[in-house]
């Protein structure tokens, strides 16, 4: 008997079972359904959930490979025992066998742990509630070990993760009911809960933690500095840029500086994005508006600095008068706006929402970045505050079609 | 005032096995069939009880609501048998045929003289009220309310839809004695939707507002055309109806006979040698399936195109509206790694490994297989693309889904049929079933508002 009869007659057996959901998520898996059309139209498209999840997935897969090399890369180089990248993308010193397995050592435990407690979560509610194992955490699962330091212990993520789930999606009915997205609502959680392991200057390189410990416990070595590119930004360090600058625009663009596991390749971020746009999986509307808000309210910072209104004393001049295109190199913004924004259920659903939602996100985002030093990056709490507001958004943009057709009504009976 | 309607969101599903332009005569139907269920929300009360015997043209039921609207036999014979289902609801009606058909005979008309109230009245008598259907809620239209404008579709874009030009060809005595007549019953005009450069049998006739129509499908629905030429406010009606329909009215009118007979399309990739046929509505479907063979046992019979028809079994009937029989394979079967490989034999709307893009005038061998599973609404605006109204399509799907009257009313509901939710079913990544939740959500508001 072959693997397919035979999984058809397990399929039969647990039909109508407890178990069920959890042994269909796997049959699914490995089989497209022999599912046939009931009502209505008689065929149908070839995309599904799957495939469309699948899609989000490949286009995340260069940033996490990069993300591995990045992490050996920033580990030796603080250690000095490799130089900086200095020649183009496919520089020698970068794409390594040792920093690949410091990657590979360091980041498959959090994607492991992003998946297995993710999906155990996932099936015990199927299970629970009698519903299918939905797809949407294929996604989340692989954003969140992107968006965590390199260091963060795996059972705070773990923790986290449990309570994304629950907390942002399941408790709301799962995939598709969700109001925030669950990627950010683990993000979020995070930072609110182990906020010295989230941000600050020794989390964003591998061994930092570690080896301050290690001084402090008395041994005598240099400590590793993991310094946030925006914590120095805000504190006027020229730390991107030409001449003494710590890193040059180039290297923030291909991603050779510290920072979250996939948010630092600018360039990786915008081939996901032109793939997503390709395979018209991401909404480009909400790409391109997101983008057109950063540089905005970067250019009204610029504006500002410029016309003298705010002293060079003011702890906000160093982020306002960076040039207002760097914001979209640095920190998580592009990988924000790319993947995380752009999340169907929690962005807004109408194609004039979505110009709205995205360019608040840009703005709002570079509004806490130089407003708020204390949290380093705006994109993830701007993208939860307008997962918020999404729904408002829609509702006026929907009110405005229902107008219409009002005004039509008077004209006819007028 | 003629318009050019251009619609450019919409999508052509490109199927293999169209009908070839040859016309046979079907073999002889023993029995015909009418399913009171294809007039949408008529209760049938039995006129012709089992054993009657009927003429082409007389009743076998009226409707519960109204005594006056009856539903013909489309042939004379015998009324063998009524099937019920749950709750004795009545299935079915079958007339075993006569070998001599004959006729009922309501009169030869001159149509140029009678007046509104006279036809209305003619209509309903003989039979041939059911073919006017009426927006909002798509259902047969209610004689006691006047429409602001009759629209009919003479362009057709559905998938493996006959063609009308042929199908209609040396018909047009009929249809201009029909539209003269259903001229007589709005006080608007009789808007006809003409493909552009298409040599259709409706240009020339006189009483229309004739439109050129092009693009995707469905730019071939009514609902479509009359959201681009006079979109439906609340409290205002629009009949539609058929092309083929209007032979049938036509002849009527003009002999006094209710034939219906019509041309219908066998189409679909399971038909071995797809063409046309004679018969008549409520004929087996064997009766001509089988003369054209079918590739295989596993298939499935649509009364109808394959968006919008109906599932009816080897050995069902051709509907009561239905100019088409499609068959295509059933896809009951699993397919290994079917959501992440590379796909090539199927249609889609994205480029996820997916490459039907690449081949814009592939003609594609699709089955019935769902593609995924059912899941909650996740992916948005890509209803919106294949969606050519000024009408908010998840919104309106989720106002319906949450019964909320007020919302399906502000959003558009009295546009809207469940044909125009076909394509955005077709699409839908959640494999919703649009058309069922948009029916429903018509029918609440049928009885609800009314």
């Amino acid at each position: 008997m072959s693997l397919k009869s035979k999984l058809h007659n397990l399929k039969l057996k647990y039909k109508g079972t407890k178990m069920a959901p959890a042994f269909n998520a796997i049959h699914t898996f490995l089989y497209l359904p022999d599912e046939t059309t009931h009502s209505g139209a008689h065929v149908r498209a070839a995309d599904d959930l799957k495939r469309t999840m699948n899609t989000v997935i490949m286009s995340l897969v260069p940033c996490l490979i990069f993300g591995m090399f990045n992490a050996g890369y920033q580990h030796h180089l603080a250690l000095g025992e490799i130089e900086a990248a200095s020649n183009g993308f496919f520089s020698s010193t970068f794409w390594t066998l040792d920093n690949l397995t410091i990657g590979l050592w360091k980041i498959l435990p959090l994607v492991i742990i992003s998946y297995g407690v993710g999906l155990a979560v996932e099936f015990l509610f199927a299970v629970i509630k009698g519903h299918e194992v939905e797809e949407g955490y294929l996604v989340t699962g692989m954003l969140v070990p992107l968006i965590v330091p390199v260091d963060t212990p795996l059972w705070m993520l773990a923790v986290a993760v449990i309570f994304g789930v629950v907390i942002g999606k399941e408790v709301f009915g799962g995939t598709g009911m969700n109001i925030l997205n669950p990627a950010l609502t683990i993000r979020a959680f995070l930072f609110f809960a182990y906020p010295t392991w989230m941000s600050g200057d020794k989390v964003w390189v591998h061994g930092a933690v570690e080896r301050a410990n290690e001084i402090a416990g008395g041994a005598q070595l240099d400590a590793i500095s993991g310094e946030t590119i925006l914590g120095g930004l805000a504190q006027g360090k020229n730390i991107i840029g030409s001449g003494d600058a710590t890193y040059s625009v180039m290297d923030a663009f291909y991603g050779f500086i510290p920072g979250s596991v996939g948010e630092t390749s600018a360039l990786l971020i915008l081939l996901g994005a032109a793939f997503l746009i390709f395979t018209k999986i991401g909404s480009w509307r909400i790409m391109l508006s997101a983008v057109i808000g950063t540089l905005v309210m970067g250019l009204i910072f610029n504006g500002v600095t410029n016309a003298g209104w705010i002293s060079e004393s003011s702890k906000f001049y160093a982020l306002m008068n960076l040039e207002f295109w760097k914001h979209l190199i640095v920190g998580g913004i592009a990988f924000g706006i790319v993947f995380m924004a752009t999340d169907p259920v929690t962005a807004s659903q109408t194609n004039k929402g979505k110009w709205i939602y995205g360019f608040l996100i840009g703005f709002i985002s570079i509004l806490i970045r130089v407003f708020n030093p204390a949290y380093p990056e705006g994109v993830f709490l701007a993208i939860l505050l307008m997962n918020v507001f999404a729904p408002t958004i829609d509702h006026y943009v929907v009110q405005g079609n229902v107008k219409k057709r009002m005004k039509r009504l008077k004209l006819k009976t007028a | 005032m003629s318009k050019d309607i251009r619609i450019r969101k919409g999508l052509d599903i490109k199927l293999v096995g169209e009908a070839e332009k040859v016309t046979s005569e079907a073999t002889k139907s023993n029995v015909y069939a009418i399913k009171p269920d294809d007039f949408h929300g008529i209760v049938p009360k039995v006129i012709a009880k089992q054993g009657t015997e009927v003429k082409a043209g007389e009743p076998l039921f009226h409707s519960k609501t109204n005594e006056n609207m009856l539903f013909p036999s489309p042939v004379s014979g015998e009324v063998v048998e009524i099937v019920r289902g749950a709750k004795r609801k009545i299935l079915t009606f079958k007339i075993l045929a006569d070998k001599e058909q004959q006729f009922a005979d309501f009169g030869a008309k001159d149509v140029k003289s009678m007046s509104g109230d006279e036809i209305k009245t003619h209509l309903l008598a003989s039979g041939c009220w059911p073919f006017i259907k009426q927006r909002p809620y798509d259902v047969i239209a209610n004689p006691d309310v006047a429409p602001k404008a009759i629209f009919i579709s003479a362009y057709s874009t559905a998938p493996l839809a006959a063609d009308l030009e042929y199908v209609l060809a040396g018909k047009e005595n009929e249809l201009q004695t029909a539209i003269t007549a259903l001229s007589k019953l709005t006080e608007g005009s009789v808007h006809v939707s003409i493909g552009k450069n298409e040599n259709s049998p409706f240009t020339g006739l006189d009483n229309i507002t004739s439109h050129n129509v092009s693009g995707p499908h469905p730019a071939g629905n009514v609902g479509v055309q009359i959201a681009k030429v006079d979109p439906i406010n609340k409290g205002e009606v629009v009949w539609v109806v058929n092309p083929h329909d209007l032979v049938i009215i036509g002849e009527l009118l003009l002999t006094g006979k209710f034939n219906s007979e019509r041309i219908i399309a066998l189409a679909g990739s399971s038909v071995k040698t797809p063409k046309y046929f004679k018969t008549r509505i409520g004929a087996e479907v064997s009766s001509v399936i089988y003369d054209s063979g079918v590739k295989d046992n596993n298939i499935r019979v649509i009364s109808g195109n394959v968006l919008t028809g109906d599932n009816v079994k080897p050995d069902g009937h051709l509907g009561f509206y239905h100019d088409m029989i499609t068959v295509i394979p059933e896809g009951n079967d699993y397919e290994f790694f079917g959501w992440n490989k590379p796909i090539f034999n199927k249609i889609s709307p994205s480029r996820a490994l997916t490459f039907s893009w690449l081949f814009p005038n592939k003609k594609y061998d699709l089955n019935t297989n769902t593609n995924g599973e059912h899941r909650a609404f996740v992916v948005t605006g890509n209803y919106e693309s294949v969606f050519p109204m000024d009408i908010y399509p998840l919104q309106i799907l989720k106002a319906c889904a949450v019964n909320d009257l007020d919302a399906m009313e502000q959003l558009g509901m009295y546009e809207v049929a469940p044909e125009d939710f076909a394509l955005t079913e077709f699409i839908c990544v959640s494999k919703q079933p649009h058309q069922q939740i948009i029916r429903e959500g018509l029918d609440l508001m049928l009885k609800e508002i009314g």
